[in-house]
């Protein structure tokens, strides 16, 4: 699949030097931000954005390269979201169903988020990452197992993600941000979970319960019993995403730090 | 690390660094036993409390350490209320092994906490007197009726998502307390989700809980919160869980609007994106809100015996 995760009719790299926005708005931004050092550092983060390793795009560093880090993310499940939508499990979901009410919820919630963090990044004064481009060939999109299977994944790694991020970022408002985030992507988990099998919401490959870690991946204080839910490094995330993004779309993260 | 020569170090720069830590010289007879007591990678953290509970003060006033007892409280709201489940009649089977889950991770997070703060915990409180689920009368069915179980359930759950969020930027100063506190917050959302089908798919469903769709849309919530979702589960009780909090002491930049907001960033999402042909409660529903400590202490009081315990 080459469609762009963001559709052409949006800014696209090209138009980064265009304002996307009236002054006055990203002015009501930083009101709001109110961190004078911190949109300093933004501004110099936002520079950083020539690739580091040749035929990846670099998120950058700092504040933004965490923002950049999050609209990845945020565009490969809305670009999940967005062409689930064509493939005949949806279309054949009955009107009204259950299932097809929380795919287009899902659907609507990935693309706000995405489309929020390529305004926020804008706003700050930083460069968004480009439009990536994802590869979904592993994906039967006419397969309810393989749809919710991979929905399931992107939505857990989503947590995980975020989950592992907070600790990067040094703004208040946006760690807020990210909170505010986080959550929803929880709730969609915990359905998605419990559609592919009820009473899965939580589980210990995802909450430490009975062992102290879980599947590959160290969680921060996770002690057996703990009911802590895992979080992931960007580079072990990325590990992952990478293998739904196109050559040239792959992710580096080595600037978060 | 050599946690005596950081005490050694900081006393150079500040010769008062013993009594300043609130348990003087003690805390540090006993640090050879804690480290023993707790899990290698817990050790830091426990350090970082003692550090914090000194140094850093969050901008609300509290310490590290009141925001986590804070939170410990909350759990305990939580745990006794999973625990005292088996005496609700009328859950399905499937309900009540769902409620066994949630009730295990209320119970592990009230643990983890009390290791996380050691010999700073608040006391544990009793099992009877210091809770009143029945908030003095308004839910006289509270642990009998299956359907007020689970909007209390619902209810408890949502205003602790909204209260680990609203908290994080108090505790990050902290990298390890905040990523625990992120742990948390995350596995609380997933309970308050599946809480919502629950709700969603009836007490007593044997069905698949997600397989009932949203209609009508007044007494079955979504698993995320849209708007001010009428006031909660208990109109004219539970809207506080779903309002505006109070900004007094709120972090700087921080704001702790309505869950019906559709502003994110300065930016009204719902009419200055790109977007076009979104339902305006898709963009409420995108981003769950945080509350201040002040306003989730009213909120659990309506639950406490004293109507003080969160204060």
């Amino acid at each position: 699949m080459s469609t762009k995760l963001i559709p052409s009719s949006q800014p696209q790299l090209s138009d980064v030097d265009k304002p996307l926005y009236a002054p006055i708005k990203r002015r009501s931004f930083f009101m709001y931000a109110g961190a004078t050092a911190g949109a300093t550092a933004l501004v110099l983060a936002g520079c950083s954005k020539s690739d580091s390793s040749p035929g990846t795009v670099s998120v950058g560093s700092g504040d933004a390269g965490v923002l950049n880090y999050a609209y990845a993310l945020e565009q490969l499940e809305a670009g999940f979201y967005t062409s689930l939508r064509t493939g005949t499990y949806y279309t054949g979901l009955q009107a009204g169903s259950a299932e097809k009410l929380i795919l287009d919820d899902l659907y609507y919630h990935e693309v706000i988020h995405r489309d929020f963090f390529k305004t926020a990044i804008t706003a700050a004064m930083a460069t968004p990452i480009k439009a990536l481009t994802p590869d979904f060939s592993k994906i039967n999109f006419n397969d309810r197992t393989s749809v919710l299977g991979t929905a399931k994944a992107f939505e857990d790694l989503g947590v995980a993600a975020y989950n592992g991020a907070g600790q990067y970022i040094t703004s208040p408002t946006y760690l807020y941000i990210a909170g505010k985030i986080v959550s929803v992507e929880a709730r969609h988990a915990a359905i998605i979970r419990d559609l592919v099998s009820e009473n899965t919401f939580v589980g210990n490959d995802i909450i430490t319960l009975t062992s102290g870690s879980n599947s590959s991946v160290a969680t921060n204080n996770s002690d057996a019993n703990s009911s802590l839910e895992r979080s992931m490094s960007p580079s072990e995330v990325i590990a992952i995403a990478n293998t739904f993004l196109a050559d040239g779309s792959k992710l580096d993260v080595s600037g978060i730090k | 690390m050599n946690f005596f020569q950081i005490i050694s170090e900081i006393e150079k720069v500040d010769p008062e660094v013993y009594d300043r830590l609130d348990s003087r010289r003690s805390v540090f007879k006993n640090m050879s036993g804690l480290g023993q007591k707790l899990a290698a990678a817990a050790v830091p953290l426990a350090v970082g409390a003692i550090f914090n509970k000194v140094y850093a003060q969050t901008p609300m006033g509290a310490s590290v350490n009141d925001v986590l007892n804070f939170a410990l409280k909350l759990e305990y709201l939580e745990s006794y209320f999973y625990n005292s489940r088996t005496t609700v009649t009328g859950l399905s089977a499937q309900n009540s092994a769902a409620l066994a889950l949630i009730a295990t991770d209320e119970a592990n997070h009230v643990s983890f906490l009390r290791k996380v703060l050691a010999g700073n915990a608040i006391p544990v409180p009793a099992t009877t007197g210091v809770f009143d689920y029945t908030a003095k009368g308004a839910f006289p069915t509270a642990l009998t009726s299956a359907a007020t179980y689970l909007a209390l359930a619902q209810s408890f759950e949502d205003t602790g998502v909204r209260a680990y969020k609203g908290a994080a930027p108090l505790v990050m100063s902290n990298k390890t307390v905040l990523t625990a506190a992120l742990n948390i917050h995350s596995v609380e959302a997933r309970h308050a989700s599946h809480i919502r089908a629950m709700r969603r798919a009836g007490v007593a469903s044997t069905a698949p809980s997600q397989g009932v769709p949203v209609s009508p849309y007044t007494s079955a919530p979504k698993s995320w919160v849209s708007g001010t979702d009428g006031g909660g589960a208990v109109p004219g009780v539970t809207d506080a869980i779903y309002g505006a909090g109070n900004n007094t002491n709120a972090v700087s930049g921080i704001t702790y609007e309505s869950e019906a907001t559709t502003t994110q960033g300065g930016v009204n999402l719902a009419t200055n994106t790109t977007i076009s042909g979104f339902p305006t409660s898709a963009f409420s529903e995108a981003f769950d809100e945080g509350l201040d400590v002040g306003t989730v202490a009213k909120i659990a009081n309506l639950f406490s015996v004293s109507g003080t315990y969160f204060s």
